[in-house]
């Protein structure tokens, strides 16, 4: 452990350091006795021979792999670009002032939220009869959708109410205080949670495979249960899942750097760095050391 | 009402697969979740970078995906369990990385200082934590806990596609009964919102109780 301070313990003496240092190599000890046991078991089931790693040197499976990809990115792409309007309308519907309004868009969003994403999109897909990639987006922007009108909801409630009434007071109307005033300054606190729901929703387009949508989880089950490459099941695991796991990653950093961006203030955009908040000393800045 | 009664044992039987699945998962994911948070929390380096491993690898892995290793891959290593097992394990250890970051989120929010009264009091490592940093820590996780466990809920929905009797599969069954679709899919949703909708009721309850006027 750092320096930093911890509600659990103290800052480790020297002899609690040489306990921890011990704790750490028998801890290391064991995760390595792990891994290596997990890769005997892959050697042992043989996954690591040529005749399982074979297919993905040919140019049909790299393309059906890439199609999966694309259908993927695909179901994601159609999820963001609608998700976003129906959660800007709905948030708006919440924050109306006809109580009619808001009640129907609080029980759309409310409903629609508490549903399984799965069941929504086998009722699309199985009663409405909607055809796999219909099914899916549907499903991903109702889902999705509801829970973005939350968030840009809450966004929206948490600027100070004295920008709002500023708003007013200089004669704007309802709908410029929202897109002049509001919205703008709502933007910078919501877009990391918008990214992170956004992550929520690359994962599940996965679902997809549940519906027979042809993505990326179904190009790997197509390889992976072909007999001519021997079932080549834990190779294609292998190359399925950090791909998947590279994507949320690389949208999850995407969401923290715009937070990080986020946080700083506009006032000193260039300028002098702001001070922690924490830090707080009374004191004046030439004073601190 | 009549697709409901007509069919009722076969919703009944979904209903209890769905139920039976949230409780077993939910007890395998709190056990984990615990565990890995106390690593992530710990001095030790090496245990530390486990539980970030296990947390980011998890919380980054469609959840189809993890169903599909776990039914499909396991057996390759000549692991055979039932169905419900294996979707048990895909569900309890999904929703484990998200347990974990409410606990570990929550362990974060009790002051440093609370900690360093209690030392200076005298009170060892186990009064410490059993005595001041949790009790306080669980207030802050009873909420979030709650929405970990309302989505675990709603993700045993998919087990249903991986040869486990619960809820959402029931629509197969009546559907070739020659019964409305339509229908039944309102009562398959009656169901799960009665299960997400007793959660947060008791979790409610819990957060009430925990409550404390600062």
């Amino acid at each position: 452990m750092t320096t930093e301070a911890s509600a659990l313990y103290d800052v480790p003496g020297p002899r609690a350091l040489a306990r921890h240092r011990l704790y750490g190599l028998l801890a290391a000890l064991a995760l390595a006795a792990l891994i290596g046991w997990l890769v005997v078991q892959l050697f042992d089931t043989h996954q690591f021979t040529n005749e399982k790693w074979t297919a993905f040197q040919y140019r049909g499976i790299q393309e059906l792999l890439l199609r999966g990809l694309a259908n993927t990115l695909k179901a994601f792409g159609w999820t963001v670009l609608l998700a976003l309007p129906f959660a800007a309308l709905f948030a708006a519907g919440r924050l109306s002032e006809h109580a009619l309004v808001r009640r129907i868009s609080g029980a759309v969003v409310e409903f629609f939220r508490a549903m399984p994403l799965l069941v929504m999109i086998f009722f699309i897909f199985v009663a409405l009869k909607a055809d796999p990639l219909q099914a899916l987006v549907a499903g991903l922007v109702l889902y999705n959708g509801s829970v973005l009108a939350e968030v840009l909801r809450a966004g929206v409630l948490a600027v100070p109410a004295g920008q709002r009434e500023a708003g007013y007071a200089l004669g704007m109307r309802k709908t410029q205080v929202m897109a002049y005033v509001l919205v703008p300054q709502a933007n910078r606190a919501m877009l990391p949670s918008i990214i992170s729901q956004l992550v929520v929703a690359l994962k599940d387009t996965s679902l997809g495979f549940l519906i027979t949508y042809e993505e990326f989880l179904h190009a790997g089950k197509l390889i992976a249960t072909n007999l001519d490459y021997g079932l080549p099941f834990i190779p294609v695991v292998m190359v399925v899942a950090p791909v998947y796991i590279g994507l949320c990653l690389l949208l999850s950093w995407l969401a923290r750097a715009v937070e990080r961006r986020g946080r700083r203030s506009p006032k000193t955009r260039g300028g002098a760095p702001v001070a922690p908040a924490e830090a707080v000393t009374g004191l004046p800045p030439d004073a601190q050391g | 009402m009549k697709v409901l009664i007509d069919n009722w044992s076969t919703y009944w039987h979904g209903f209890l697969g769905t139920l039976a699945l949230t409780g077993v998962s939910a007890g395998l994911a709190l056990t984990v979740g615990v565990l890995v948070a106390a690593f992530r929390v710990s001095p030790v380096r090496p245990l530390r970078a486990f539980g970030t491993g296990w947390v980011t690898v998890l919380r980054n892995t469609p959840l189809t995906l993890l169903f599909f290793v776990v039914v499909l891959g396991l057996p390759r290593f000549g692991i055979v369990l039932p169905f419900f097992t294996f979707a048990v394990l895909a569900l309890g250890c999904y929703t484990s990385a998200f347990v974990c970051e409410a606990f570990r989120s929550g362990i974060n929010t009790v002051p440093a200082g609370q900690g360093e009264a209690a030392r200076s009091l005298g009170l060892t490592f186990g009064q410490t934590l059993g005595l001041v940093v949790l009790p306080q820590a669980y207030r802050a996780v009873v909420a979030p806990l709650g929405s970990v466990m309302i989505a675990l809920a709603k993700n045993t929905a998919i087990a249903g596609s991986f040869s486990v009797v619960e809820l959402l599969g029931t629509y197969h069954t009546v559907n070739e009964l020659g019964y409305s679709v339509i229908w039944a899919f309102v009562w398959i949703a009656a169901g799960y919102l009665l299960i997400t909708l007793a959660i947060s009721a008791l979790f409610g309850v819990l957060e009430r109780r925990a409550a404390v006027s600062r």
